[in-house]
């Protein structure tokens, strides 16, 4: 059986599933059943220092994008950090704590940029017994007017900076959280490589704006008839998290930095591929607030079953694995060449394949075969693009094969090379130049 | 003597009041706006899509099922009355079954299609009930032209005719227009006096009179008809019923099924509808089961449905025929009826014969069965009168019966066309006379203006 147990930069819990700092881990209430559902851990929803608490919209929050059937594929939110009182968290953080003393409790921080500020809540928090904290330096909307969340997060040098005060004034792990509203994520990470962070965490939610009520002209959420660009989360963003991670774990300079991966993690696949590049754990929100904290139990025991299926015994069996598959475009293998292949008994016939290759690609799937509908992939067409397989209702009806070397590539009528060659080396690169004799 | 529901012979009043309202209500009962959306999103917007080949008069259905996922339940109206005016009462009554819905590709990835008639119902119902109209007349081409028969051939030629332009009078033989529509169509297929609204909704585009007690060779004669006006449409149904040819089927409470349903269709009072205790239905096409549905649905006891040949030959779609069990309906296979025993002149048993196949032939096997009855309904097919053609016999030809056409559906007859069910090469299906009625009109108008232009 295998063993989910986690344990990120000293912080354990039962499983690699923490709730993310958001609105499901706002007050005790919450994170209380959360952990009944069997969450491993949580990131307290994001304090800021004492006085008056922040206040939120009393309208619409949230905005949404949706596919087929409503499925929500994309959430953004207008919410601020709590907007509960300070003491009223840490005391319900410390019974919490108590209450669960096996599942992990991080304190996501957010104050202003001054050095005072960090080192007044910091022994606050650190006197819950809170296993560690989590810069927020991505909330991307509210906060960062004030100087605070993304408006630090965008400046590698205040991240380097606000994290080396943190270190000094707590013995708690550090787990800095990203903006991904930079162009290069590796920078933010350096620095809080630089300033001594224990971990990093990301992302935290894209700008966005879901829609524009068509009615009003207002984009949505409308807050009276007006909207601002709220942080986008959930499925949809997967992919651009995906990239993040991989990108700061393969990375020379923050190799070997912790990283606990966030962004539209839904179902224990989605898990385990941000763990597979280089994620210790994982922070969900989007799909808790989607369904309820029932979702942890298809993520452990699909998680679980995959490893056992596997034969990986425990998380760092997986942890980082992909990572070294992830490399840049121009080291891509350009003599490998795949196919395109319908399987012609689970073909449903729609045609999309069809009308996507021939629309917008290389014309090479039939519709039609001595007058009968019928698709087909026309190989000596065929760039291998994956557009079909893409667009194919039927999972698994349309497969990338690969030829193997020596076999004709009826498109160009060459044999596969059996020879790894790449941009760096092919003819046709300006750049490619052989060193004078 | 018994009452109420096991009252004997032949007799109205068998359920409750209420029972007729609920037996009669909408057999599937429109999408509400969720329903349609969740349903909408089933579709794959497939290229080229079998739905539509299926379809025969092609509305292009992914793009209206696609339309109605993002919100333009209008629009999608309009997409599919560019090709099917009567797309209302289609979506209602065509056997999808055996059309777009067999093709869909959902059927053959998971044995369950989208529900495209109940979309096209729903897209449909939204726009008949907002009274938006898609069509006006442009100027008027000075043309004009009979139709004969208010049914969906000749209401779909009237329409397209009168998109072009052209004044069109339709001679209808009854006193409603609609055709089957009106008179033959299953009552809970068609609900809330559905015919006539959708009547009313494709004569407004104007320019269509319609004159009812008018039949063909009757009232009016089709060589004066092709005389007056500039073009003539035949689009008359089957008037002709075939016989049973079993001794003594003249006997009281041997009815014609179209006839039973027609009555039905027309009657305010369902409870005041005599209906027999056993009855027997003598057929194995929709006709028969709409009566069989309909007269267990008024009380009938007992009501089989006996079919000369086997399951696999019945002209009604597998849906119906499990629609029919469904609703109580016995249907046995391989029995053809010999002789209506009668007592008192009311027939009281049918003895059928059972049957086999000798090769390609069908034959009796000479094995006899007598069932108990109170009523029995023929609907074993139906026939063209074309005693309606009177004088005009040598200039219009007949071809098995039903009248020539050509691939545009002028007949041999100089300035007349023909669609729907009296015309050769049909289906007997609503969606495919406004389908011949629709081309016709395009033909015609093509004719009338010099290729097209007016």
């Amino acid at each position: 059986m295998a063993d989910l147990r986690s344990n990120f930069v000293g912080i354990r819990s039962p499983n690699p599933f923490w709730l993310a700092s958001a609105p499901p881990t706002d007050k005790a209430y919450n994170v209380e059943r959360a952990f009944k559902a069997g969450w491993g851990g949580v990131v307290w929803k994001t304090l800021g220092s004492e006085g008056p608490p922040v206040v939120n919209v009393n309208g619409p929050r949230y905005g949404a994008i949706w596919g087929a059937d409503r499925r929500l594929l994309g959430l953004n939110n207008i919410e601020l950090i709590t907007d509960r009182d300070l003491q009223t968290n840490l005391r319900e953080m410390k019974q919490v704590k108590m209450n669960w003393p096996d599942r992990a409790l991080v304190a996501s921080i957010m104050v202003p940029c001054v050095e005072e500020e960090w080192k007044a809540i910091l022994p606050l928090v650190e006197e819950t017994g809170a296993d560690g904290i989590e810069l927020n330096f991505g909330c991307p909307h509210g906060m960062s007017e004030r100087g605070m969340g993304a408006a630090v997060g965008q400046v590698p040098e205040y991240i380097e900076m606000v994290v080396r005060w943190c270190k000094q004034y707590t013995r708690m792990p550090v787990i800095t959280k990203l903006t991904p509203n930079i162009t290069d994520i590796r920078k933010p990470a350096r620095a809080a490589k630089a300033g001594g962070t224990d971990a990093v965490s990301l992302i935290n939610t894209i700008n966005s704006i879901t829609s524009v009520n068509l009615d009003t002209f207002s984009p949505e959420p409308s807050i009276d008839g007006k909207g601002s660009h709220g942080g986008y989360c959930g499925p949809a963003v997967k992919p651009i998290a995906l990239n993040m991670v991989a990108e700061i774990a393969r990375d020379a300079e923050t190799y070997g930095l912790p990283i606990s991966g966030i962004g539209g993690v839904t179902t224990w696949r989605d898990a385990a591929e941000f763990m597979a590049l280089g994620a210790g754990n994982v922070q969900v929100c989007t799909a808790a607030m989607t369904y309820g904290f029932k979702i942890v139990q298809e993520m452990i025991a699909g998680l679980e079953n995959w490893m056992d299926e596997k034969g990986h015994r425990s998380l760092s069996d997986i942890v980082g694995r992909a990572t070294p598959n992830v490399t840049d475009w121009q080291y891509l293998n350009l003599n490998y060449v795949a196919k395109a292949h319908i399987d012609q008994e689970l073909c449903i016939k729609c045609g999309r394949c069809h009308i996507a290759c021939e629309d917008t690609s290389h014309q090479a799937i039939t519709s039609m075969v001595d007058g009968v509908r019928h698709f087909e992939v026309m190989e000596d067409e065929c760039v291998g693009c994956n557009l079909c397989v893409n667009v194919c209702p039927v999972e698994g009806c349309i497969t990338m094969q690969p030829l193997h070397a020596g076999e004709i590539d009826e498109r160009t009528g060459q044999p596969v090379s059996p020879v790894y060659a790449n941009w760096t080396t092919h003819p046709n690169n300006p750049m490619a130049r052989t060193a004078a004799e | 003597m018994a009452t109420g529901h096991f009252k004997e012979g032949i007799a109205g009043g068998r359920l409750p009041a209420e029972a007729y309202t609920e037996n009669f209500a909408d057999l599937h009962p429109p999408l509400d706006h969720h329903e349609a959306l969740v349903e909408a999103d089933r579709c794959y917007f497939c290229y080229d899509a079998p739905c539509m080949q299926a379809c025969p008069t092609t509305i292009d259905i992914p793009l209206f099922i696609r339309q109605i996922s993002t919100g333009n339940a209008v629009g999608a109206a309009k997409t599919i009355f560019d090709q099917n005016i009567l797309g209302g009462m289609c979506a209602r009554v065509c056997p999808t079954e055996t059309l777009c819905e067999e093709a869909c590709v959902r059927q053959t990835a998971e044995g369950k299609p989208v529900q495209i008639g109940r979309l096209q119902r729903y897209a449909t119902d939204v726009a008949m009930e907002e009274g938006r109209q898609f069509y006006h007349r442009p100027q008027h081409s000075g043309k004009k032209v009979a139709v004969v028969g208010a049914g969906p051939a000749g209401l779909a030629c009237a329409h397209r005719l009168a998109m072009h332009g052209h004044d069109i009078t339709i001679f209808e033989a009854r006193p409603k227009a609609g055709g089957l529509n009106e008179y033959g169509i299953a009552a809970y297929k068609s609900t809330d006096d559905f015919a006539q609204a959708e009547v009313d909704y494709v004569t407004a585009i104007g320019g269509i009179e319609i004159r009812n007690g008018m039949a063909l060779g009757r009232d009016v004669q089709l060589a004066d008809l092709a005389g007056a006006y500039d073009a003539v449409f035949l689009g008359m149904g089957l008037g002709g019923i075939n016989a049973l040819r079993a001794e003594g089927e003249d006997a009281a409470g041997v009815e014609n099924a179209v006839d039973f349903i027609s009555i039905l269709r027309q009657t305010s009072d369902l409870a005041a509808l005599p209906i027999g205790r056993r009855v027997i239905v003598i057929g194995g096409g929709m006709t028969a089961i709409d009566a069989a549905i309909q007269s267990k649905l008024l009380g009938a006891e007992e009501v089989t449905i006996c079919y000369r040949r086997g399951k696999a030959d019945m002209n009604a779609s597998l849906y119906e025929q499990d629609l029919a069990a469904a609703n109580g309906v016995i249907i046995r296979h391989w029995l053809q009826p010999r002789r209506v025993i009668s007592h008192n002149g009311k027939a009281s048993a049918l003895e059928l014969e059972y049957t086999t196949m000798d090769g390609d032939r069908l034959v009796g096997t000479g094995e006899l069965l007598t069932l108990p009855v109170d009523q029995i309904f023929k609907a074993i097919g139906q026939t063209f009168a074309a005693d309606s053609l009177n004088g005009s016999g040598q200039a219009i030809e007949l071809e098995n019966g039903r009248i020539r056409v050509d691939g545009e559906g002028r007949t041999t007859m100089a300035k007349v066309w023909a669609g729907g069910d009296c015309i050769h090469g049909g289906d007997d299906l609503t969606v495919t006379s406004v389908a011949q009625g629709r081309d016709a009109a395009e033909s015609i108008h093509h004719a009338l203006t010099a290729n097209g232009r007016a």
